[in-house]
């Protein structure tokens, strides 16, 4: 079980982690004129290119850690009992497992094993 | 100590309720200055974007149904209130990486000063102007990267 | 910088003192209104207003005092020192938690005054409010000295620690808390997280932590380092803007946290013990 600091200490590197590669995404987006970079072609070209496959799911990781986290705390601080403390962990780490296998699934496809 | 008649997930301490301001203590920011204000922001830029995330994730999803799925999900977000979804997104995201930079450096101890000797008016070390410049510098880059997300999004490039 | 924008901004208001002038000239009394409930009786809540003149120097505590003597003697209400120094007359005065004795009614500047219970604290009547949680996060944090090197019942050798005026002031301003609760009413975490032990215990926490004298750890505590602790804590600023003695509790937090993250260094060294027998005693 993970104390309370370490947690903390996860979302701060979490958190700046996901500054930087969030930044590369954007500007991906920008290399080329906004509305072209989201034709079809060119996002799954973005999908078949295994360094943007590997940071598209280190943004996946990080974002879903930090800000499942930032939730948990929300959550905590509104209401102090056991069922709704153990609740809120558990839910929250449950959608942070889910929302990383959902977006896991659409890069994996999307890289060429479903969709060419 | 008395206990509610609420169950489960809102079963709670009446004596421990009683006079808590509760919700509308952190919902309205406007009483206690520039950094009541930058934790209100914060927080609530934190729940846009963590909804955000989630909605970008399923709208990418329609990539695995190939071109014709990726098209029509487009078709429904690149409408111009699409585009203004998305400098809202553009604006929350830098407002909270500005803003959570500065305070991992305050979290961390720095910027706020050294403890001493406090005199009349007794003003707040902590509550500095370095503080107060922070919040206002993630503010102002905010409102840039809107401003340009905005040119991006609508100059028709 | 910041010395130049107050100098700026000291120009184009005044000082509070100058405005307080400016906003009771030609006022010679104020309403106030006082909030009233007495959930025992059956009483529900509802505010009174009382007409009560005012010079200079008034505060609100005589305010409220000249309302209780002439106007209605049961308002309920809870001071002790008039000073600031007992911190029983904390209060929410035109919704910001303030020491009635501590607070002049032409700081308001308004010819209204809402005097109103501290929130976060149970309401017992009136403007009286029940401290009995407050206290308990106040000891759960453990707010002495704690060294097993300091043998206080061994009372045939008195002993002293050695401390520089430098130690002094790593602690000195979180130990002027006087236990008002105002920060504890200001702050957002407060209002909704019963268990968060709130601005005044955690700056407890750090003011013993800082203390050279203290040898016991409090970083590994439950109180602190629990999903209900110190990281809770958001820096939203409220209790030190309100706090009445300049404790700053956000400052003695945020360093607390600063240490228990190993981000900033806490080589505390530890006092020495200088021992003096009971013949060499200086009276």
């Amino acid at each position: 079980m993970l104390r309370e600091r370490q947690i903390m200490r996860i979302h701060y590197i979490t958190g700046l982690a996901a500054l930087f590669v969030v930044a590369v995404h954007i500007l991906m987006r920008l290399i080329m004129p906004f509305h072209m970079s989201l034709q079809y072609s060119n996002v799954i070209a973005n999908y078949h290119n295994l360094p943007y496959v590997v940071l598209l799911e280190s943004i996946l990781v990080l974002l879903a850690i930090h800000g499942f986290n930032g939730l948990r705390i929300i959550l905590l601080e509104l209401r102090q009992n056991r069922t709704w403390e153990n609740g809120v962990t558990i839910s929250t780490i449950a959608a942070m497992i889910a929302i990383i296998a959902f977006g896991t699934r659409t890069i994996i496809i999307a890289n060429g094993l479903g969709v060419v | 100590m008395r206990t509610s008649n609420r169950r489960g997930l809102f079963k709670t301490a009446e004596e421990d309720r009683n006079n808590r301001e509760g919700l509308k203590g952190w919902l309205n920011p406007a009483r206690y200055g520039w950094e009541r204000v930058s934790y209100w922001l914060q927080r609530l830029t934190g729940l846009f974007l963590l909804i955000y995330f989630i909605g970008h994730i399923y709208e990418t999803s329609s990539l695995t149904g190939g071109a014709g799925a990726w098209n029509a999900m487009l078709q429904f977000t690149e409408t111009p209130w699409g585009h203004l979804f998305l400098i809202l997104v553009i604006g929350t995201s830098t407002y909270h990486s500005t803003n959570g930079i500065r305070l991992i450096f305050t979290e961390a101890g720095r910027g706020l000063g050294r403890p001493g000797r406090p005199d009349y008016p007794y003003d707040a070390l902590s509550l500095n102007y370095r503080q107060k410049s922070g919040i206002w510098i993630a503010l102002i880059l905010a409102a840039v990267a809107m401003f340009y997300g905005g040119n991006v999004l609508f100059g028709g490039d | 910088m910041s010395g130049i924008i107050k100098k700026i901004s000291m120009l184009r208001t005044g000082s509070k003192h100058e405005r307080s002038e400016k906003s009771l000239r030609g006022r010679s009394s104020i309403v106030l209104r006082v909030y009233r409930a007495n959930k025992a009786v059956g009483d529900s809540a509802h505010y009174d207003t009382f007409d009560v003149p005012i010079q200079r120097w008034t505060t609100v505590l005589d305010a409220l005092l000249y309302a209780k003597s002439y106007k209605d003697t049961s308002i309920g209400i809870r001071y002790s020192c008039r000073m600031a120094s007992c911190g029983s007359c904390g209060m929410k005065i035109n919704g910001i938690p303030r020491l009635a004795c501590y607070t002049n009614v032409s700081e308001m500047e308004s010819g209204v005054i809402s005097c109103e219970p501290l929130t976060n604290f149970p309401l017992i009547r009136d403007l009286v409010t029940d401290f009995h949680q407050f206290f308990s996060h106040h000891k759960s944090v453990r707010p002495y000295i704690i060294n097993q090197n300091a043998d206080l019942r061994d009372r045939k050798e008195l002993s002293e620690f050695i401390q520089s005026p430098r130690d002094v002031d790593e602690y000195l301003q979180s130990s002027y808390c006087i236990k008002c609760g105002l920060c504890y009413s200001a702050c957002p975490t407060v209002a909704t997280d019963t268990k968060f032990p709130g601005p005044q215990a955690l700056a407890q926490a750090y003011r013993y932590s800082a203390d050279t004298r203290d040898t016991g750890s409090r970083e590994d505590m439950k109180a602190i380092d629990d999903k209900h602790g110190i990281w809770r804590c958001h820096f939203a600023g409220s209790c030190s803007s309100v706090c009445p003695k300049g404790v700053d509790p956000a400052l003695g937090i945020q360093l607390l946290r600063g240490h228990m993250m190993s981000f900033s260094k806490h080589n505390k060294k530890i006092a020495e013990l200088k021992h003096h027998s009971h013949g060499n005693q200086i009276t």
